[in-house]
């Protein structure tokens, strides 16, 4: 298996560069919320190992004077994306391929990537980790998302000129056929089944420890919580009670602005940003809660669904400026109402865990109860703090998280083959006539 | 805990709680204000019908919408306005990222449309007349006197056809409706809900109550210190000090729906090779019924609550689709799944509190479409509609002479907040193309056929089959395309007085 990795480049923008920095990046789309393959400032689809990146400008586009406390950090540049294998060789990778087209964008930025300075080791310099990664599904590299495309799309074809000839009553034959045309395909090279690598050990070994070290500090700290539990408690009921919100409604221009880049795939890329509450309790709160969240997303959902979402390809959490700023930066599937409600119906409980934590978040009760739940004042808070994604990429436009994983299950039921007529019926009932 | 005190009937329009089934003939009027001093002096004194019980059913009826344009042309002020919601104010066609959600592109863009397609050509007023038969005219008569043709300017008269409740395709319609709690009796607790239900919170339909979530809607809220006239209002429940200009109102999404029948049979026909009883039965599965309403899985013997358990409701409504998860009775694509896919807010099998945790957390699903699919009572219509044109019959529709002309449907939701109800069901559910996981597909009937972003086509329709591999229909043509539309307020009949009542004296002397 190939673990995906990610990157994310952050630079201070110079002065007086922004608008020229936003023509620049308008420049990538044919439309905006709609990049242009062939465009000239940034080659995306050169690299075969990439599944999804954007070009961010980070600023305070919906000021809250009554709920922000940090001071204010000048507009940056953010360059993020999800990638197959380690991100290290993929920037260097990037640079190599598109150093020119990088170093124009950057050029933007201060300090700016001097012709004698190494391209890579600037971006490295420059590069955060998030505090809580989600990835849809563990280890599904972008060229087999493209092969098993390539299946499907092949078998569709087959089968319905299968099913004309001779009916849908035998399961098995129709399999065998499908099977057969595989192999023939596969032989003549119009297919590809690439299997999955072997993991990196140094990877496995890592993600082991993680996988028992995380459970192990909790047991250990749990004492020490239950310990402290009543003051914990007696805290977070009080800030819950006097915690400011901002949940009006957005400015109208906005929210046209942000729509006018949606909706133009079944996927949208989602980008938020705002300050964290300034007491330690919640500056913990926050980062105990993404420690957790990351760890899950790893070890537990890592199959095609966070707890009950199943429409997220890549998400990250980014705490930033000394744990004062939080980035969320999504990828999901249909319109952000339905993203929204999705979350509010399904999963508010845990949105309260992470965001209630943030500046301006409608009031929770008990850190789960409430927030969320609050349906209009959440759905204007989370406007409030979008950002437009200037630039956004997806390696497979027109396919979701949900097309991703049966595509898999399609070719799954190619080599793994069943024994049982019912699920030879599934299988078949998966591929599109 | 007390309980809450009845809803003013005599203060919302009839249309929220009737559908006016006993007056057959309709005649809906877009209107533009001419004069807004003789505007508001007609909506002062028109006589609109209150959802009041008589025990004597009203021979004609009249009520009476108006777009945020129409507000503001009868005077009433900005600040107002902007306390309704966005979608409201900047109107149905006006933005070109609302229109690319609805799938108002193509054929169905605005700039095509016959009415309300641009910002400037959006109907100020929308009347709703309604009578016995044959008693329409005289009623128009009635209602459009000399004060009315001075204020106002007819942008489109839509007549109706009484079709005895048959969309022009022939299918039975409007046999599911939410039931509205009108004594404001069932829990709005989120955690009480986990099956589907067909009773809807009051604050679904008007605003000024509190809606699925346990929320009040935002609205209009005026201090009656600075707008003494204000004390002509309801009280605004959940902040007394204020007087509330939403209460009692609903939104009103009014769109104006042509449907090509012939295409529509000939289609079905070409599909069948000519075989009547193949023909009869792609149609149905398009549409989720049998043209009698007869839905194609099988009625639930569980009672559904807002879903009466005896007569022709229990008959053709008590049914969700648990026990057809894949959609092999009925199509997952087809219209009425797509239009109320009956979810709760938990999938099937939730018994207890482990069941529910196991489901909290995402796992135990039976099947990779398990819980795809949205809790459904958040996004329900009241859908108020009218079919319009001659009714041409499926063998009319199939003779190759056939005539093309303007039927369809005059289609009218009320919903308390535009973009969770109507807006969501129209493009997460209706042109949803991987809508409930399937493949590139939208609403077999409403589908605008649009390709998606890397060229897929999305015109086909499936049918999932036990045996293995589904039935695919492909190359739909549109059948039904959007020639009007516009998002309306419906308010409250004090709401209606208050928001005429500023052209007048009071109007003058502030300018």
């Amino acid at each position: 298996m190939t673990p995906q990795s990610t990157f994310m480049i952050v630079a201070k923008i110079a002065a007086g560069q922004l608008e020229q920095l936003r023509t620049l990046l308008e420049a990538m789309n044919s439309e905006p919320g709609e990049l242009d393959p062939h465009n000239r400032g940034f080659p995306f689809t050169r690299f075969d190992r990439l599944h999804v990146a954007r070009f961010l400008i980070l600023e305070t586009l919906v000021a809250e004077q009554d709920v922000f406390s940090f001071p204010e950090v000048p507009p940056r540049l953010v360059f993020l994306g999800d990638c197959d294998g380690p991100s290290d060789t993929f920037i260097a990778e990037m640079a190599v391929l598109a150093g020119p087209q990088l170093r124009s964008v950057f050029s933007h930025c201060e300090p700016f990537p001097a012709e004698h300075e190494s391209l890579v080791n600037w971006l490295q310099a420059r590069n955060i980790k998030p505090s809580a990664n989600y990835i849809n599904w563990l280890g599904r590299t972008v060229t087999q998302i493209r092969e098993e495309e390539a299946l499907h799309q092949a078998l569709s074809t087959q089968l319905e000129r299968i099913v004309n000839d001779v009916g849908r009553d035998n399961p098995r034959a129709i399999r065998q056929q499908l099977l057969s045309f595989v192999e023939q395909e596969k032989a003549a090279a119009r297919l590809s089944l690439t299997p999955s690598l072997s993991t990196p050990i140094g990877w496995w070994l890592k993600n082991l420890v993680h996988k028992l070290g995380v459970p192990l500090i909790l047991l250990t700290l749990s004492p020490i919580f239950l310990l402290f539990s009543p003051y914990l408690i007696y805290r977070l009921r009080s800030l819950e009670k006097s915690d400011p919100e901002a949940v009006s409604r957005p400015p109208r221009e906005h929210i046209q602005r942000l729509s006018q880049r949606e909706d133009h795939d079944v996927t949208n890329p989602f980008s938020a940003y705002g300050e964290v509450k300034p007491q330690p309790f919640r500056r913990y709160a926050v980062r105990l809660f993404l420690w957790l969240l990351d760890y899950a997303s790893i070890h537990v959902y890592n199959r095609g669904h966070l707890t009950r979402v199943q429409t997220i390809h890549f998400a990250r959490w980014v705490m930033m400026d000394n744990n004062q700023r939080l980035l969320f930066a999504s990828n999901y599937d249909g319109s952000l109402e339905s993203y929204m409600d999705d979350f509010i119906n399904k999963v508010a409980w845990g949105l309260n865990l992470v965001f209630s934590n943030g500046a301006g978040y409608p009031s929770t009760r008990w850190l789960i109860k409430a927030g969320a739940e609050r349906e209009q004042k959440f759905k204007h808070f989370l406007r409030r703090r979008q950002l437009p994604t200037q630039v956004w990429y997806k390696a497979y436009p027109g396919k979701t998280a949900f097309d991703l994983a049966r595509n898999s299950r399609i070719r799954e039921g190619v080599e793994i083959r069943q024994d049982n007529d019912d699920e030879i019926r599934q299988w078949l009932a998966e591929i599109q006539v | 805990m007390h309980r809450p005190a009845a809803p003013e009937y005599g203060d919302i329009q009839a249309l929220a709680r009737f559908g006016h089934g006993g007056l057959k003939e309709a005649r809906f009027l877009l209107l533009a204000i001419v004069d807004a001093v003789r505007a508001c002096e007609w909506i002062r004194g028109a006589s609109v019908n209150s959802a009041e019980w008589s025990e004597s059913p009203p021979q004609t009826a009249l009520q009476i919408a108006i777009s945020a344009e129409g507000l503001r042309e009868l005077g009433v002020c900005d600040d107002l306005i902007e306390q309704f919601s966005d979608e409201f104010i900047v109107g149905m066609s006006a933005d070109s990222n609302r229109s690319r959600r609805l799938g108002d592109v193509a054929d169905n863009a605005p700039d095509q449309w016959a009415w309300g397609g641009s910002a400037d050509a959006v109907p100020h007023l929308l009347l709703m007349l309604y009578a016995k038969t044959d008693q329409l005219t005289t009623w128009s008569e009635n209602v459009l006197d000399q004060c009315f043709g001075e204020a106002f300017k007819i942008i489109a008269d839509l007549d109706t056809t009484d079709n005895d409740s048959i969309e022009p395709f022939g299918f039975t319609d409007g046999i599911s409706q939410p039931d509205i709690d009108w004594g404001r009796e069932q829990s709005t607790d989120l955690h009480q809900r986990d099956r589907f239900s067909n009773l809807l919170s009051l604050g679904e339909l008007l605003l000024g109550y509190p809606n699925e979530y346990g929320q009040y809607t935002e609205r209009p809220l005026i201090d009656p210190a600075s707008d003494p006239q204000s004390l002509l209002l309801p009280t605004a429940e959940e902040q007394p000090h204020l007087r509330d200009l939403g209460r009692n109102g609903s939104y009103l999404v009014m769109r104006q729906l042509h449907q090509d029948v012939p295409a529509f049979w000939k289609f079905m026909d070409q599909q069948a090779q000519g075989d009547h009883e193949k023909r009869e039965q792609l149609a149905s599965s398009m549409v989720g019924r049998q043209r009698d309403g007869t839905p194609l899985v099988e009625r639930v013997v569980q009672p559904i609550e807002g879903i009466k358990t005896s007569g022709k409701q229990a008959v053709l409504n008590q049914f969700n689709f648990d026990n057809d998860p894949h959609g092999q009775q009925c199509p997952v694509g087809s219209h009425i799944r797509r239009s109320n896919p009956r979810t709760g807010d938990f999938p099937p099998g939730v018994t207890g509190l482990l069941s529910r945790l196991v489901r909290i957390f995402g796992f135990g699903r039976k099947h990779p479409g398990d819980d795809l699919i949205a809790s459904t009572r958040f996004h329900r219509l009241l859908r108020r509609g009218r079919a319009y044109g001659e009714q041409l019959s499926e063998e009319e529709a199939l003779k190759p002479e056939v005539q093309q002309v303007e039927r369809g449907l005059h289609f009218i939701c009320l919903v308390a907040n535009i973009s969770r109800q109507f807006e969501f069901v129209q493009n997460a559910w209706s042109m949803g193309a991987k809508f409930g996981g399937i493949q590139n597909e939208t609403d077999p009937l409403l589908g605008n056929r649009q390709p998606l972003s890397n060229g897929a086509s999305t015109n086909h329709f499936s049918q999932p089959d036990a045996d293995g591999p589904a039935h695919c229909t492909h190359g739909m043509p549109q059948f039904v395309t959007v020639q009007g539309g516009a998002y309306f307020f419906m308010p409250g009949i004090r709401a209606l007085r208050y928001m005429a009542s500023f052209s007048n004296a009071r109007g003058r002397a502030e300018s």
